[in-house]
């Protein structure tokens, strides 16, 4: 990767001594000697008159051909997005691909161990397994999106002006984030739900207000990096408002680990979601959900234990794809990388 | 004190510093670093005003001073003859965009997620009443005024080289038809095949377009170089200040001497008119200047009188200035005091 800039120095000099020097140093020299403004007029007339391909740098590079090479240097998160693609289309489809109704009760059929008619099993109902999973992704990725959404709309900000604005409003809002951060995670969710009211979007929104302060944590420490910068001040210099600065110059080079750590939070509100329906915040009966299935699998475990299986591979297989993904994001994000 | 223009010169200066004062509170808290403790000077239109100085002199502090990113704790800077907090509001956005600096990395100084196009129209997009077309052309003129092909805007930071940079970093002030330009080390951190380049570049420039330029340097040969005056800075303050031929062969601050007899020079030692002067000592801490004189205490011909008194400016050859109290138009007179001083 590192061989395409350094081709564009060999294109442009004749010398190759130095990335910088003249195409033609004796000529530029001569000119140097007999006027200023004929330096220009030399370098002009020694700059080659075309350009090879080797010219484009990699970001002029198609889409489709920057996808290819990102598959070809991280199968992994190839893999990840194929997880997560078919989760998402789970949900969008649920009521097409899914053989049963996921809240159709058969109490001839209750419990039962995987068969070609019940694919997955039923559950304590005579529910069937396989539909209820389906439906339950529609639950699971819209949890993590809203919990994951909340959290970065109100702690992406909050971070950024505690960082920008230093002095006392960082005091201010630091001495808050700390206060949050000091609760268990899943207990204070709980207490949010319980002001919020029960239900999933509840649940999550509570779930979201909870991880906003590790958003703002994060995004503050990146600012704080970041207001040091040279091209901060070059825009201070040129008259740069705050709120453009942080839109323009601090956020963009801030989200990275922001959104390495919104992909991580994904996994975790996955796993939050099916917390809180295992202890019966979230989703309600009977609409399924993956972490209400493992609660209630969790009942009969000594019977049953293969119910266990679907929801929880479901949740460990989305949740390592979203990690998985992200750190590939960070990867692909990162301009210096290459990897573009 | 202050250091009035010589008579020739009725034309207002762009910048007009007085009593600059800029402190820092120390590491700890308990204490404040005085990293510009008293400056007075001028730059005229279109003048290059050196200043030289070791590190910790201070003389990057009065650049940033110069361009409003540090505000003065005391003293003023008048730029054009107005301060940038006596402009309404409104108007210092624009106001502050003909006082321009350029920094010794170029590489920092470019938002590494902008391309070059984004980097050179952001001070006009700023300025607002553009039309991106209109932006877009001045972007390409100002790349190809600086000696780089219009197609480099696409680019992005790193896949250009250091002397690349530092001209995109030149490129993006143009538009703006700067007045003053703070150049702090801009060519420190070139290679040295290319410096020369883009100290012409610098030059035609202000041919050009009359910019005025503070350049900021420790390296002595270049800012001889380049600059109409030079200023000599220690500790926060100005020892010398004067024409840059007459501060580099014939100095009249003990300080400056010494400065200048450390840099090499291209002959065998027994051909050297001047003896080396070495100094004693590290520099002392800004926190904790030295009374009086603060060159005194790594200065050979230290007197009591230099602890006691602060060394008044005196003009002892036209335009040129020395805060010394021994310092004449022929030299230090004062016996040397070896011993005299701890």
């Amino acid at each position: 990767m590192t061989s395409a800039p350094r081709s564009l120095h060999a294109g442009e000099t004749s010398s190759g001594s130095s990335p910088d020097a003249d195409p033609a140093p004796s000529a530029v020299a001569a000119a140097r000697a007999a006027s200023p403004s004929a330096v220009a007029q030399a370098q002009a007339a020694a700059r080659p008159a075309s350009y090879s391909v080797a010219d484009v740098p990699p970001s002029r590079r198609s889409f489709g051909r920057k996808v290819r090479d990102w598959g070809a240097d991280d199968p992994f998160a190839v893999v990840a997005l194929i997880v997560l693609l078919t989760i998402v289309g789970c949900s969008i489809f649920a009521p097409w691909i899914s053989p049963y109704d996921p809240t159709l009760q058969d109490y001839n059929v209750i419990l039962m161990p995987p068969s070609p008619d019940y694919i997955l099993g039923t559950d304590d109902l005579g529910r069937d397994v396989f539909s209820r999973l389906i439906h339950g992704a529609s639950a699971s990725v819209y949890a993590a999106f809203l919990a994951v959404g909340v959290a970065a709309i109100l702690g992406i900000p909050v971070g950024l002006i505690a960082g920008y604005a230093g002095g006392w409003v960082d005091d201010a809002i630091s001495r808050i984030i700390d206060t949050f951060l000091s609760f268990p995670a899943i207990v204070l969710a709980i207490a949010v739900t319980g002001v919020l009211g029960i239900g999933l979007t509840n649940a999550m929104i509570s779930v979201g207000i909870v991880f906003a302060p590790q958003l703002a944590r994060l995004a503050r420490a990146r600012t704080l990096v970041l207001k040091q910068e040279l091209y901060v001040d070059a825009a201070r210099c040129f008259g740069a408002s705050p709120t453009r600065i942080l839109w323009k110059h601090v956020l963009p080079n801030a989200i990275q680990p922001v959104l390495v750590q919104m992909t991580l939070l994904m996994a975790v509100a996955l796993l939050a979601e099916a917390s809180l329906s295992f202890l019966g915040l979230g989703m309600q009966p009977p609409e399924p959900s993956w972490g209400g299935m493992i609660a209630r699998a969790y009942l009969y475990m000594q019977i049953a234990p293969e119910q266990m299986y679907a929801p929880g591979l479901a949740i460990l297989a989305t949740a390592l794809a979203f990690n998985t993904l992200g750190e590939s994001l960070r990867e692909a994000m990162d301009p210096t990388s290459g990897k573009r | 004190m202050t250091l009035a223009p010589s008579s020739a010169d009725l034309q207002q200066p762009v910048v007009r510093v007085q009593g600059l004062r800029i402190l820092f509170p120390s590491l700890d808290g308990s204490d404040t670093v005085k990293a510009v403790d008293g400056v007075d000077f001028e730059i005229r239109p279109a003048e290059t005003f050196g200043i030289i100085g070791e590190s910790g002199s201070g003389k990057s502090t009065i650049g940033r001073a110069l361009v409003g990113l540090l505000d003065a704790t005391e003293g003023v800077v008048e730029l054009d003859g107005r301060t940038l907090n006596s402009v309404p509001r409104r108007e210092r956005r624009t106001a502050r965009q003909a006082y321009q600096i350029v920094f010794q990395d170029p590489h920092a100084a470019l938002n590494p997620r902008m391309t070059l196009m984004e980097s050179l129209t952001e001070p006009l997009r700023i300025r607002g009443g553009v039309s991106e077309d209109e932006m877009r052309r001045k972007a390409q003129d100002s790349m190809e005024r600086v000696g780089l092909r219009a197609e480099m805007l696409g680019r992005y930071p790193h896949e250009l080289s250091g002397g690349q940079k530092q001209r995109a970093n030149i490129a993006r002030l143009l538009p703006l038809n700067p007045r003053l330009i703070v150049c702090d080390e801009v060519v420190a951190a070139l290679d040295v095949s290319i410096r020369g380049e883009v100290l012409n570049l610098f030059a035609d420039l202000q041919r050009d377009f009359g910019i005025a330029y503070a350049f900021i340097a420790h390296d002595i040969a270049v800012v001889a170089q380049v600059s109409d005056r030079i200023a000599v800075t220690y500790l926060g303050r100005f020892m010398e200040v004067g024409p840059a031929e007459a501060v580099t062969e014939r100095p009249l601050h003990p300080y400056t001497t010494a400065l200048l007899s450390a840099e090499p020079r291209p002959l065998p030692a027994h051909l050297r008119e001047a003896r080396r002067i070495d100094l004693k000592g590290e520099i002392p801490s800004p926190v904790d200047p030295p009374s009086g004189c603060r060159f005194r205490t790594r200065c050979p011909w230290a007197q009591a009188r230099c602890a006691a008194e602060v060394p008044e400016w005196r003009e002892l050859r036209p335009d040129h200035y020395v805060a010394c109290h021994f310092a004449t138009p022929h030299g230090i007179e004062a016996p040397p005091a070896a011993g005299e001083h701890d």
